[in-house]
């Protein structure tokens, strides 16, 4: 493996695992709060349970997502350092208010989970809600930088010189908005999925039924926001896509030819070497109305541009179309879902309806991580679009095959230890969360 | 502005060293106890630290951003030469927080808590010598960009005498700090014998070490005595230092807790002034004769004075609300 492919890899394989626990990290307190402001206004023993039981996935999440997002900040000069050397003092502004995002959450954390019956219950549930916010700022601030390498802005690039500096216009890039925008969105529908799954599963095998109904339906309705969002958000970051960078939209739908009324690609089989898409479903002139509104006009094909500016067609086509594919599914859910909801109460609690969601656990995390690579991948072989190639920016250290490995193991260790954490969270369930469970031990009330 | 953000990347090394040091120190406390008192310790060590762990790890990644931001070629020469030992600290950085955490929130107590209690303790000593070691590969010539041959560049650039003795003394500042620290979290007069007496060795550990830099450097042809002792107030932050150390003795003795902490966060201080001052503004000192000054590799002005506003503004929140999650819990222990 050479030294840039295994560079390219483990920056891939961090920010992936990065995501994953940064977006749970960022929704879940938001349930949590809820399920604690609940309490407060019911006065209901399981929502307090809930509440707890949620505050310690939080807890493990929190510190998760803390170290890989560590890792990420040594490993932008670790391994690209041509890249940090320039665009450091350019994009810089928005990682230096997440640090004080970050550090809010950090202490909101510290008062929460150590807080009950120690502050005024409001005070407490503020913490808990802020931990949300915060962590919701930072993952937008975050965005805000990556949007920047996607629409550079807020410098002047002379002869291989980046002059006239602007920090502030740089982190208002063109592209901030929509990519934060639908990677919010897209956090509280994998999120409220993910959560939601995993209490289907405890409603099918008939554990403390009351308990997990409840975390089920919050994290319902969680999920709910972020799939209908997700297509309105989505609209708005294709357009911006675009009208920014026309060939990342190409490679999105292996759009070769330029033409007027584009149609709109669905899967296929992208021949890079031949120009073609074979035994794809076209809709005629769908794309070009999704990109302006308008059927006729003219969306650019990839043959426009010069050759070696090419992203990698397939891996960006495919990406695309796997998150519109769970996308739509997840969307159908939600209003069979709704559906039951308004017109068919008896549907809830059946079992085909849970074992939909329960199936549907990991496909919010698919479109998410899919919609990831469309936007990583689809901006090579840039990693400053129009202004640096990834290449010119990677260590000159050799070997870092070895360190993509070591890194690999630990991303894969440390996921494993979490999955098994959250298992036993919610194996103790009975003894621990749910007051109402006869093994529910009266000491740990106040843990 | 740039003497602001410079004092906030001053500020939040320090802090890191002395709150962060605290955390590391507890798990080198434990590691270094014997089984007897162990359970003890834990408890007190715990205690101490739980409610602001996270935040103290904070401070780390405020100093990287200003450096990324502010000074980033100080900050890519690091990455690029320093690559394995900072890959090493990060490693323990990562073991570490993720240990702590769990061994703290996993549901079920069993026989994991072994594994968990031994990655905390390993990587707390990892994590701190390799930050020594880092920050006497900065000052220490050894760096050398126009070297060839992967050796002199990746390896030779970090692992020396000098800088392994800078990583065990940071390590027993470390394990100091966190004894020291937690004089004041013992509940009993048994508990509060028992953490002087892990302070005393603690202090026996840092004067060893510290004795070792000076003549690591010495044998290295640094001029570490030069550095600290040719300015007035080298001299002076070293003589207070020493004053400190005497009155926490003094201190401990008579089981007068209230102004240990403060007496060594104080003794952090000015050796990390007497560390850093003497070649202040240069932070890296290159082996082929270069220096990295903070002030003139610097980014430029707008930059400098969106970072400078972006840390006091975030000061601002943070450092009251911070205080406050300190002050209420230290008042609920007792």
């Amino acid at each position: 493996m050479d030294d840039f492919i295994a560079a390219r890899a483990q920056m891939a394989l961090s920010l992936g695992f990065h995501i994953i626990f940064s977006c749970v990290g960022m929704v879940m307190p938001f349930l949590m709060a809820f399920a604690h402001w609940k309490y407060l206004k019911t006065n209901n023993e399981i929502y307090k349970g809930l509440t707890k039981a949620w505050s310690k996935g939080v807890a493990i999440l929190f510190a998760t997502g803390a170290v890989s997002g560590t890792m990420l900040s040594f490993e932008l000069g670790l391994l690209w350092p041509g890249f940090m050397k320039h665009a450091g003092p350019i994009f810089g502004m928005p990682f230096s208010l997440e640090g004080t995002a970050f550090f809010i959450e950090a202490i909101a954390i510290g008062f929460f989970l150590y807080g009950w019956e120690r502050f005024n219950k409001w005070f407490h549930w503020f913490c808990g809600f802020l931990v949300g916010v915060s962590g919701l700022a930072s993952g937008i601030l975050v965005v805000a930088a990556n949007a920047w390498m996607n629409s550079p802005a807020g410098f002047d690039y002379i002869n291989g010189q980046y002059m006239n500096i602007d920090p502030i216009k740089a982190m208002f890039n063109d592209a901030w908005f929509p990519q934060a925008l639908h990677m919010t969105v897209a956090a509280f529908c994998a999120t409220g999925f993910a959560v939601a799954g995993v209490h289907a599963l405890l409603i099918i095998k008939k554990r403390n039924i009351e308990f997990h109904t409840k975390a089920f339906r919050i994290a319902v309705g969680f999920a709910l926001i972020g799939a209908f969002g997700a297509p309105l958000s989505g609209d708005i970051a294709a357009k911006s896509v675009a009208e920014r960078q026309p060939i990342k939209l190409a490679a999105m739908e292996a759009h070769f030819e330029t033409e007027k009324g584009a149609a709109f690609v669905i899967g296929g089989i992208p021949d890079e070497e031949k120009g073609e898409i074979k035994y794809a479903v076209k809709i005629p002139k769908v794309l070009s109305f999704l990109v302006s509104n308008d059927f006729n006009a003219e969306v650019k094909g990839l043959k426009d541009f010069p050759r070696d500016e090419w992203p990698p067609i397939a891996v960006t086509h495919y990406a695309f179309q796997i998150m519109i594919f769970f996308g739509v599914i997840m969307i159908c859910i939600g209003i069979v879902y709704l559906y039951a909801f308004f017109f068919r109460k008896e549907w809830l609690s059946k079992n085909w309806l849970l074992k939909t969601f329960l199936i549907a656990t990991p496909f919010g995390y698919i479109a998410l991580e899919a919609g990831w690579t469309v936007t990583e991948v689809g901006r090579q072989p840039w990693i400053i679009y129009g202004v640096m190639r990834t290449i010119d920016a990677v260590t000159p250290m050799p070997g870092i095959q070895y360190s993509f490995y070591f890194f690999t193991a630990i991303f894969i260790s440390l996921s494993l230890i979490l999955i098994f954490l959250l298992r036993r969270q919610i194996q103790m369930v009975p003894k621990l969360y749910d007051p109402t469970d006869s093994q529910f031990n009266d000491k740990n009330k106040k843990s | 502005m740039i003497y602001i953000v410079i004092g906030f990347l001053w500020l939040s090394i320090c802090l890191y060293i002395i709150l962060g040091g605290a955390d590391f120190g507890a798990g080198i406390v434990e590691l270094f106890t014997n089984k007897k008192a162990r359970h003890k310790t834990k408890e007190i060590m715990y205690e101490s630290i739980a409610p602001v762990w996270e935040a103290n790890h904070m401070w780390l990644i405020i100093a990287i951003v200003i450096l990324f931001v502010g000074f980033p070629e100080i900050y890519t020469t690091m990455s690029t030469y320093l690559h394995i030992p900072l890959v090493l600290m990060l490693l323990g950085i990562i073991a570490r927080g993720t240990a702590f955490t769990f061994r703290h929130y996993d549901a079920v107590k069993d026989n994991w808590q072994v594994l968990y209690t031994q990655i905390f303790y390993y990587a707390s000593l990892l994590t701190p010598f390799f930050l020594g070691l880092i920050a006497a590969a900065t000052v220490s010539h050894s760096i050398n960009p126009d070297a060839t041959g992967f050796l002199d560049l990746y390896i030779f650039s970090w692992l020396n005498w000098f800088g392994v003795s800078v990583g065990l003394f940071t390590v027993a500042l470390c394990a100091y700090l966190a004894s020291i620290f937690s004089l004041r979290e013992t509940r009993d007069k048994a508990d509060l014998v028992l953490m002087i007496r892990k302070s005393k060795q603690t202090m026996i550990f840092v004067v060893i070490t510290g004795v070792l830099v000076f003549f690591t450097a010495y044998i290295s042809d640094i001029p570490l005595l030069m550095w600290i002792f040719s300015k007035p107030l080298g001299i002076m932050a070293i003589a207070f230092a020493t004053i400190a150390l005497l009155l926490i003795l003094r201190a401990m003795n008579r089981q007068k807790l209230l102004p240990v902490r403060a007496l060594a966060g104080f003794q952090m201080v000015m050796i990390l002034v007497a560390a850093t001052y003497q070649h202040n503004p240069d932070i890296i000192l290159l082996g082929n004769g270069q220096h990295l000054s903070l002030l003139t590799h610097m980014a430029p002005p707008k930059t400098i004075a969106a970072l400078g506003w972006a840390l006091m503004l975030g000061s601002l929140f943070i450092l009251p609300f911070l205080f406050y999650l300190m002050a209420s819990f230290s008042k609920q222990r007792k």
